[in-house]
């Protein structure tokens, strides 16, 4: 008995399925959040009013000031945030990116993985993202081009990349980090106006002494400074406009692309379950009891589940790995666990009928006195 | 007693009308006896079979393998009855692809948990009876289909089965296969004093049985002792006089002359 139980499964080999790893991707979503998800900050300070998102919400300096000054508070930094773009110098084409305001040395500023951090306070250099510095072919010590539109015309700005970050997009666009001042000085704007030294930004990050006491320096602090709403960073990206949405439509996208896997994986099965009634016939003929014949029935459905995601995981991550930066398609562990884990269930439930199936299967069939 | 069947009667009902697959059939074997059951299609051999082996129930009448009533049963304990009391031969479809040969033949006493040293030997042993001691390990794709067959027969023999039956078990050999196959089963019927019933088309296999049973539409229509009658099977006039060729001598003779 045993035996059929390790060798049915062997006919998998001449159906080999590759089940689509349909619901690993959530790169849109991630594009938006990347950047605040990886902040080195435990709190995000907004202006009270703002509703939580980036763009409404104005911290003046001096409530920075404040924020610092708060008991378990380590450091701040503001951020501040605007879209420009990049001109390619070969093609003269437009590549979008946030534009993103730092404090050098201060919480917000991306560590670097090639190059320096930020240094100065005002000055045209910057930090670019992993994806600008792969689709620009930049590096650092490398200058690029800005533009952005001022007092109605468009401006240009030329930027030293002092270092690069790893991927860092935010609001769907990869990402450049300049000193505060200088996002100021070439953020879009309505008038053309001379640069700030200490410029009132969008958000505060704050780092605290002791990260586990996140909720109670958050009462804290917005119990000491007036006018600012305090959240950790995951209520901050979740807050992100188009966010909730574009995770609603993904969630919407994975569950019907999980049940039609289901639909497909149990057609596949029920195909397969067809193919080899003549052979369910003869083994419930000679007295092969229901259970063998669904266990063994079981065991391939697994075998072949299990077969079809080793195939596909590789190659969908092999696949993944040679997306440029601009598909916004991220595999994760954490994702991908969770479709194979769903293609086990939709798999078995799919499979369940195919049990169903070989268990009606009549023993005349081996003498040819079955429908 | 390896088999008695009594008054046999296997209807069909479409619609308003009724059909007897099987009408009135009583056969009986002794352990050792090697029965052949021929008659043209249509004249319920392999219902006949269904009945015996337990996976059809007559609509009235009884079967009684080693002294045991098959109608009686439920379908479980049918499918325990056969794996353990009945060996079974088929036309096609014999063994499990994806199992060597010798495990094709232990898969009966895997079944029945009988599996252990001694019987992976005498699992061998059957098959060297068999001519097939240097094919134990090979899948049954790269068997010939008289090797094949023989190893459905070693299946159907390794736990002693008190009945064995085997349902056109020559129907794909040539005559050469058709007749080592069939000479093997009925010896090994023979030795191991198993009752064995072969349903065949092919006359030239009679002369391996004990005993013939014609059927014709459902019935038995005569039982011929080899002694007496298995001669005039093979005169396709005599065989004119009990019914239309019921033994396909006839069709065989003309594509062949043809």
């Amino acid at each position: 008995m045993d035996q059929i139980l390790v060798v049915q499964p062997g006919r998998c080999s001449d159906h080999r399925v590759g089940p689509l790893h349909s619901g690993s991707w959530e790169g849109p979503a991630r594009g938006i959040s990347e950047y605040i998800e990886g902040l080195d900050a435990d709190l995000l300070v907004y202006q009270d009013t703002a509703r939580l998102v980036t763009s409404s919400s104005r911290v003046e300096c001096e409530t920075r000031g404040a924020i610092r000054n708060v008991e378990g508070v380590q450091d701040v930094g503001g951020l501040a945030f605007a879209s420009v773009s990049i001109v390619r110098s070969e093609t003269a084409e437009l590549l979008d990116v946030s534009l993103i305001g730092v404090e050098p040395g201060k919480p917000g500023e991306p560590p670097v993985v090639a190059g320096q951090g930020l240094r100065r306070k005002q000055a045209r250099e910057a930090i670019i993202d992993g994806n600008v510095a792969q689709l620009l072919g930049l590096k650092s010590g490398d200058q690029f081009t800005v533009s952005t539109v001022q007092g109605g015309s468009e401006e240009l700005y030329t930027l030293r990349v002092l270092g690069v970050s790893e991927s860092q997009r935010f609001n769907l666009s990869p990402s450049v980090f300049v000193p505060i001042s200088t996002w100021d000085e070439i953020r879009p704007k309505a008038l053309l106006t001379a640069p700030q030294m200490d410029p009132a930004c969008n958000v505060v990050a704050v780092r605290l002494d002791d990260p586990a006491q996140v909720e109670s320096a958050r009462r804290l602090l917005e119990g000491r400074v007036e006018d600012v709403e305090a959240v950790d960073r995951t209520t901050a990206y979740e807050s992100q406009p188009g966010y909730s949405s574009i995770r609603g439509s993904l969630a919407i996208q994975r569950t019907f692309a999980l049940l039609i896997s289901g639909l497909v994986i149990g057609g596949f099965f029920q195909i397969q379950t067809l193919q080899k009634v003549p052979q369910i016939g003869m083994l419930k003929a000679i007295g092969t009891p229901n259970y063998v014949v669904a266990l063994a029935t079981l065991i391939e459905i697994l075998f072949t589940i299990v077969a079809g995601v080793a195939i596909a995981t590789p190659l969908m991550i092999g696949i993944s790995s040679s997306f440029p930066p601009s598909v916004p398609i991220v595999f994760e562990l954490r994702t991908a666990a969770m479709a194979v884990g769903s293609i086990f269930v939709m798999g078995f439930l799919g499979g369940l009928l195919s049990i169903r199936y070989s268990l009606r299967v009549e023993p005349l069939i081996a003498l040819g006195l079955g429908a | 007693m390896s088999l008695e069947a009594r008054s046999v009667v296997k209807q069909y009902r479409v619609g308003d009308a009724v059909t007897n697959a099987v009408d009135n059939a009583s056969m009986s074997l002794h352990p050792g006896e090697f029965l052949a059951l021929v008659g043209p299609s249509g004249s319920g051999k392999t219902t006949m079979l269904a009945l015996l082996a337990g996976l059809l129930r007559p609509t009235s009448g009884s079967i009684l393998v080693g002294g045991q009533e098959l109608a009686g049963m439920r379908e479980s304990a049918r499918a325990r009855f056969r794996r353990r009391n009945i060996g079974f031969t088929f036309q096609a479809n014999n063994l499990v692809p994806y199992l060597s040969a010798l495990e094709n033949v232990e898969l009966m006493l895997r079944l029945n948990s009988e599996f252990d040293a001694n019987g992976r030997k005498r699992a061998r042993d059957l098959l060297t009876l068999l001519g097939l001691e240097e094919k134990v390990q090979v899948l049954p794709r790269q068997l010939s289909g008289g090797q094949q067959q023989r190893v459905a027969i070693a299946r159907s023999l390794i736990n002693s089965p008190t009945l064995v039956l085997a349902d056109e078990p020559t129907a794909s050999l040539d005559t050469e296969r058709a007749i080592q196959v069939v000479e093997t089963l009925a010896n090994l019927i023979h030795e191991q004093g198993s009752a064995g019933i072969m349903v065949t088309h092919d006359l030239r296999m009679v002369q391996y049985a004990d005993r013939v049973i014609q059927m014709l539409d459902g019935r038995v229509e005569r039982t011929i002792s080899p002694e007496e009658d298995l001669s005039c099977l093979a005169d396709p006039a005599e065989c004119r006089v009990i019914g239309s060729d019921v033994l396909g001598f006839t069709e065989r003779a003309d594509a062949s002359s043809a």
